[in-house]
């Protein structure tokens, strides 16, 4: 697989489609994929004949999150890495483009969505989800704070009390369980989510765009209204989550396949 | 210069509201030498007009004006920058004595930012990006930013952004007091329209002794401020229109103003 297609934009009819492409890693975020996601958006954003779009993942996964062995991390946790810059520059951006987006967009959640990738389906408009996909809140697992807007978007779409045991704990929800709290619009069988996906995704192509867009910039302004603040903070809680000995310890421990033993500093 | 020698503007009339648009779209409406003429013309022109009360300023929905014309400046040296004083025209802008709205949405930087900061009311949809990016290219704003910002969100903000060049956004702008409103994008022309539509029915001559009085905090005194605030306030007991407000106050009545 070359570096050229990590990411695969496609048309069909009124509909854009974004395909994170790299499967063997359930498509974890590296810093190409965060930057090609960001110009893909952008492009989708002023391409006028789309009034609807798709984010899927290729393979088995949705969105792993971050990559934790891509380069940017590994090399940087020996000498602790600046977390908070990274957001900043790779996701921030991606979650604010997706919530400011004048068109509605759909996760089509074909498998596991981790960390980040979780993220990722919490900013769109609308999550569907295969039966046997699992959300995971991974971000505590390693010693960070959840990020890219996990800390509000989640308890604003189901809550803070689910929200906040998901985050602690770092379990896994299924998609029957996040269809109860209502974190996802529909759960399907895999091997239709596509098909699921895109049939939504072709009838709100064809629905009045600027009203359906105008609706999405009133509850962004009723929900989200401090979105860009807190994406910030978060940011800056990473950084200081990014320092600690605890999130050391965390990446070690998973590269090295083992339990964590975390001091609590 | 007439109005159908302009090339950088469009001129239009609503009713008593004035409103010229910067029209350069190709260069994000980049203050050209030539379109601060055609501005200054213009406002004087309505400035003069007797029939319009109220003006608003506006650029596109992109761009109010992403700055001075940078192309025009880059060879210049001392001498020959001095020797034009291309900012002698904008101080022009500053001495209209009817109220100025700026509607801006997009960019108003550098330029296009001490321009709107020189009208007196500003109004931005919540695409806005205000800032004074001139360090970024080894220069400091020349056309009034240094001092006008400074005076709207204080010293430290002013530093900030004028040493980083750092933009803020309309929510930003709104908490430091630099624009009045922030509205959706598709709203700010109307908005300011129906705030200029709301002033224009006032009494011209008081418009201009008040905006005359206001704009005299910058650069007096308290005490003198006071006393050209007080003198401006005697001199119109010789209006029709202070009698024809006061008047239709006590009849309990809407005055109709005259202008005299």
């Amino acid at each position: 697989m070359t570096e050229e297609n990590i990411l695969v934009i496609e048309k069909k009819g009124k509909v854009g489609i974004i395909t994170l492409n790299r499967p063997d890693k359930l498509n974890a975020f590296n810093d190409e994929l965060t930057f090609r996601l960001q110009d893909a958006l952008k492009e989708l954003e002023k391409d006028k004949e789309v009034r609807a779009i798709v984010i899927t993942g290729s393979g088995r996964g949705f969105c792993a999150g971050q990559d934790l062995q891509s380069r940017s991390i590994s090399q940087e946790v020996g000498e602790r890495p600046s977390l908070g810059d990274s957001i900043r520059r790779r996701y921030n951006p991606i979650i604010a483009k997706l919530r400011r987006m004048e068109k509605p967009i759909i996760a089509a959640v074909n498998g596991v969505a981790a960390g980040a990738g979780a993220s990722l389906a919490f900013a769109c408009d609308y999550r569907i989800a295969g039966e046997s996909v699992s959300f995971i809140q991974s971000f505590t697992k390693v010693g960070l704070v959840p990020d890219s807007g996990s800390t509000f978007l989640l308890p604003r779409l189901i809550g803070v009390t689910k929200a906040f045991e998901l985050m602690l704990s770092a379990e896994k929800l299924p998609a029957a369980e996040a269809l109860k709290l209502n974190l996802i619009n529909k759960v399907c069988p895999d091997t239709d989510v596509m098909k699921e996906a895109m049939e939504l995704a072709d009838k709100l192509a064809a629905g009045p765009t600027k009203a359906f867009a105008l609706t999405k910039r009133a509850i962004n302004r009723a929900i989200f209204p401090d979105l860009e603040e807190l994406l910030e903070y978060e940011a800056n809680l990473q950084e200081i989550a990014g320092r600690s000995d605890d999130f050391a310890e965390g990446v070690k421990a998973f590269v090295e396949k083992r339990t964590p033993a975390y001091s609590g500093k | 210069m007439t109005e159908a020698t302009y090339k950088n503007i469009l001129v239009d009339q609503d009713g008593a509201i004035g409103i010229v648009t910067l029209n350069r779209p190709k260069v994000l409406n980049a203050l050209s030498h030539e379109l601060m003429d055609e501005l200054v013309a213009a406002l004087e022109i309505f400035d003069r007009d007797d029939k319009i009360r109220v003006i608003i300023l506006t650029g596109s929905e992109r761009a109010f004006a992403a700055g001075a014309d940078i192309g025009e400046m880059s060879d210049e040296t001392t001498i020959s920058i001095m020797q034009k004083d291309r900012f002698a025209t904008w101080a022009k802008v500053a001495k209209i004595k009817k109220p100025i709205i700026a509607a801006v949405s997009g960019y108003a930087l550098g330029g296009g930012c001490e321009l709107m900061m020189s009208c007196d009311i500003i109004i931005a949809s919540e695409s806005a990006q205000i800032g004074q990016p001139e360090i970024n290219i080894g220069v400091i704003p020349g056309a009034g930013g240094t001092q006008r910002l400074t005076r709207v969100v204080g010293k430290h903000k002013a530093m900030e952004m004028i040493l980083t060049g750092r933009p803020m956004n309309a929510q930003e702008a709104f908490h430091y007091g630099l624009v009045v409103k922030v509205v959706p994008v598709e709203l700010y022309l109307d908005e300011a329209k129906s705030l200029a539509r709301e002033i224009a029915k006032k009494s011209p001559v008081a418009l201009k002794m008040a905006k005359e009085a206001v704009l005299k905090t910058f650069d007096t005194s308290i005490s003198e401020g006071l006393e050209f605030e007080r003198k401006n306030f005697y001199m119109l007991f010789s209006s029709e229109d202070q009698k024809e407000g006061m008047k239709a106050f006590l009849e309990k009545r809407q005055p109709t103003f005259s202008g005299r």
